[in-house]
């Protein structure tokens, strides 16, 4: 079967049960839009490319499966960069397919050429540039295998245009020889024994459950690790929701915004047991004084992660899916009595829970106060996005996560704009479920256009922005650290006008200023099936997102909110 | 020492200057384009320099092998070789250790040779197993395949005749332990 190499790029991503895509034509990438037409995959027409990014990671979270985005060369490659880099350091399998000028053009500066391979090399787990037609399907099987498995992340492959018109001999590749990849998956036994032993000698264990178990879809062998041993869990920002927020052990956030339960936790533990996590400076505060008198057990599926900032007492390189059940295999049936950890534990709880002072009468309403009713009234299955800022801590905070993938946001890179395509990309991957980007205002305007995707395609996604008129991270920073010199973070509250805006992009659009009218329009949005729905929550402009370990400061350093500084 | 001509650059030593972080890897990689690019760009997105590159296919045409000499802490080095393995088209990382090392580098260099000074030079090369591969009335082109500090030594002999223009390739090594960087076979 002769086929062209747009007809091939195709069949390739249908050979490898792609279902949707999200992109954006333009000339290079003409050829691969037209046999679009005949072929079952749903593409989805973003309008802006950092918004197929985006939606792809979404998509990627929310199912598990590889997302996919194509857009064309030059200006569509380097904007869809941003959300490439972003899926780069967040660890997410996606699959970005970039138009290219013909190769006979290549290198003359053609118009919107790029050296896009060049670009993204150091964002991307791996890229291609595709020279010939009859390289198509082993590119694509070759690009979806790497993708997707080891650690998984981004990769993008570059198709010129000449490639795509020109024909070749359809095949599917057999196997792969990609010799330099072969990712360990399983555990070397003697570390697992090691581990084993380490974890039932210990007094004050905590388990340090990172995104990578989100990934490996390892929550079940984490429940089960969990309830073998009766450890607490501390589930940093991308692995919320990987042991349910009600589970007794589970204390919830570590970090810079984490709670003071589980950041010191960590700090007072003998044994850190790391899960898939990568000691992000964001968790440890100043690593020296990271959980000093703690022994480390680190499991994660890249060896480049053991030792990168912290020097493991047990390194173990492999699957943490596979690697789990192993340890919790080679436990001794008795472990150590934890009754007193917990007891501390618990009275931490008790004592330092996240909180926020009540609003007087009249006053503002409380941007926690929002994301809890978000989550109260959350139909079962909803799924949370987050932008980056106060929201996204907030929204980490005060939203109860009870499953894996209901929790999406932009961790590593920190990408503001990322909420509404990437809440897009969920909602098109789960149809069923709900889902609330929880979004801040300077977040909401990089990408807010997004919303017309979202009303064209019939995506209702739903989107509560918490409007406190700044941008509000920057701004609690300088507050707190330049001597309350706001530079340049005022936005305005009124300006521009959400609802309208919503409304104009075909969206519902609703405004909440008063506590009152919190829980009924909530009530409403969520009953709003047939399209977007925006909610412009005016918010309180002086809150700040508590408790905080300055950046770079040791966990021990942990400031707590002024209300429950008193008595201590 | 003789004044050096002004159109020549000083290059300087790539003798690493400090003891014990001279670290000499050899990486067998695919032999694909951009593969260089991808290892250079990962050294320098980590903030590592590298001191010496030298890069030539194998005697298995789909394999090409890196010489790579950085100055480096062996705890950063370690991050360096597991970041390096995480590229996909990178094969196989030997690390040789400067001990067992058997270190070559060949150096080409034009100097000033007039009348008085040309059988010094023409000494010069034969002491160190030189080749004289070009003559003119007043230069010298010669050759030299040397250990990377002998050619050092040889380097600040030739300048005092004054040095025209000099190139360098770049240490490649092997290690006197038999511990080949080739493909492990399969079964």
């Amino acid at each position: 079967m002769r086929l062209t190499g747009a007809q091939a790029l195709i069949k390739s991503l249908e050979m490898q049960g792609v279902e949707t895509v999200f992109g954006l034509p333009g000339g290079a990438i003409l050829p691969v839009y037209d046999p679009l037409l005949e072929s079952p995959i749903r593409h989805i027409l973003v309008r802006h490319e950092q918004g197929a990014g985006h939606a792809a990671e979404g998509f990627a979270q929310a199912t598990g499966r590889p997302g996919v985005a194509i857009v064309t060369s030059g200006p569509a490659a380097t904007n869809i960069v941003t959300a490439v880099a972003d899926a780069y350091v967040d660890s997410i399998p996606i699959v970005v397919i970039t138009g290219q000028v013909a190769t006979t053009s290549i290198g003359t500066d053609a118009f919107q050429e790029t050296d896009t391979t060049g670009i993204t090399m150091s964002v991307t787990k791996h890229n291609w540039l595709i020279t010939q037609a009859r390289d198509i399907p082993r590119v694509i099987a070759e690009a979806f295998h790497v993708a997707t498995t080891g650690r998984p992340g981004p990769v993008v492959v570059d198709f010129p245009k000449d490639v795509a018109n020109d024909t070749m001999e359809w095949y599917w590749p057999r196997r792969l020889d990609l010799p330099g990849y072969q990712p360990t998956v399983k555990g070397h036994p003697k570390m697992i024994e090691q581990a084993a032993a380490m974890i039932a000698s210990a007094s004050r264990p905590v388990i340090y459950a990172g995104g990578g178990l989100i990934r490996a879809g390892a929550a079940p062998e984490l429940g089960a690790l969990v309830e073998r041993t009766g450890i607490p869990v501390v589930t940093t920002l991308m692995a919320r929701g990987v042991l349910p927020d009600s589970n007794p052990l589970c204390l919830g956030m570590p970090g810079m915004h984490g709670n003071f339960t589980a950041v010191t936790a960590l700090q007072q533990s003998d044994l850190v047991i790391a899960l898939g996590a990568r000691f992000d400076d964001r968790v440890t505060g100043k690593v020296d004084a990271f959980a000093a008198k703690a022994r480390i057990i680190h499991v994660d599926i890249d060896p480049a992660e053991l030792g990168k900032v912290r020097r493991p007492d047990v390194p173990i390189v492999g699957d943490v899916k596979s690697v789990i059940p192993e340890i919790v295999r080679h436990l001794p049936a008795q472990g150590r009595d934890l009754s007193g950890w917990l007891a501390q534990l618990d009275a931490w709880r008790e004592q330092y829970p996240y909180s926020y002072e009540p609003p007087l009468p009249g006053a503002p309403i409380k941007p926690q106060y929002v994301v809890e009713r978000l989550s109260a009234l959350a139909p079962p299955d909803t799924i949370a996005v987050s932008g980056v800022g106060q929201h996204q801590m907030w929204a980490s905070q005060y939203f109860r996560f009870e499953s894996p993938n209901t929790w999406i946001n932009s961790g590593g890179l920190g990408t503001m704009g990322f909420a509404v395509p990437a809440a897009i990309g969920a909602k098109a991957g789960r149809p069923r479920s709900t889902v609330w980007a929880i979004d801040g205002d300077g977040c909401f305007q990089m990408t807010a256009q997004e919303l017309v995707t979202a009303t064209a395609e019939r995506i209702p996604i739903k989107v509560a922005i918490l409007n406190n008129g700044y941008l509000g991270m920057v701004r609690q920073w300088q507050e707190m650290f330049y001597e309350e010199r706001y530079s340049e973070v005022f936005l305005s509250p009124d300006l521009p006008d959400y609802v309208k805006w919503a409304e104009a992009m075909g969206a519902v659009g609703f405004r909440v200023d008063q506590v009152s009218d919190v829980d009924p329009v909530i009530e409403k949005a969520n009953q709003i099936d047939d399209r977007p729905v925006v909610i412009d929550f005016r918010v309180d402009t002086f809150e700040k997102v508590y408790p905080m370990v300055p950046a770079g400061a040791p966990n021990d350093d942990i400031v707590l909110p002024p209300h429950q500084l008193k008595g201590r | 020492m003789a004044e050096r001509s002004s159109n020549l650059v000083p290059i300087g030593s790539i003798r690493p200057h400090t003891g014990g972080r001279h670290h000499i890897l050899s990486v067998l990689v695919e032999n694909r384009a951009g593969v260089l690019a991808r290892v250079s760009l990962l050294f320098s997105r980590r903030g590592y320099n590298i001191y010496s590159l030298a890069v030539a296919p194998t005697d298995d045409e789909r394999f090409s092998r890196l010489t790579i000499v950085v100055d480096v802490e062996t705890v950063p080095l370690e991050q360096i070789t597991k970041q390096l393995h995480k590229l996909i088209n990178v094969i196989k990382i030997t690390e040789i250790d400067p001990a067992d090392a058997l270190e070559y580098e060949c150096m080409l260099a034009t100097i000033n040779a007039e009348a008085g000074a040309r059988a010094k030079v023409m000494e010069l090369v034969e002491i160190f197993h030189g080749e004289i591969i070009d003559v003119s009335l007043d230069r010298l082109t010669v050759v030299f395949a040397l250990s990377p500090e002998k050619l050092d030594d040889v380097e600040a002999f030739l300048a005092e005749f004054g040095l025209i223009e000099l190139q360098r390739t770049g240490r490649i090594a092997l290690s006197k332990l038999p511990k080949p960087t080739r493909r492990p076979k399969k079964g």
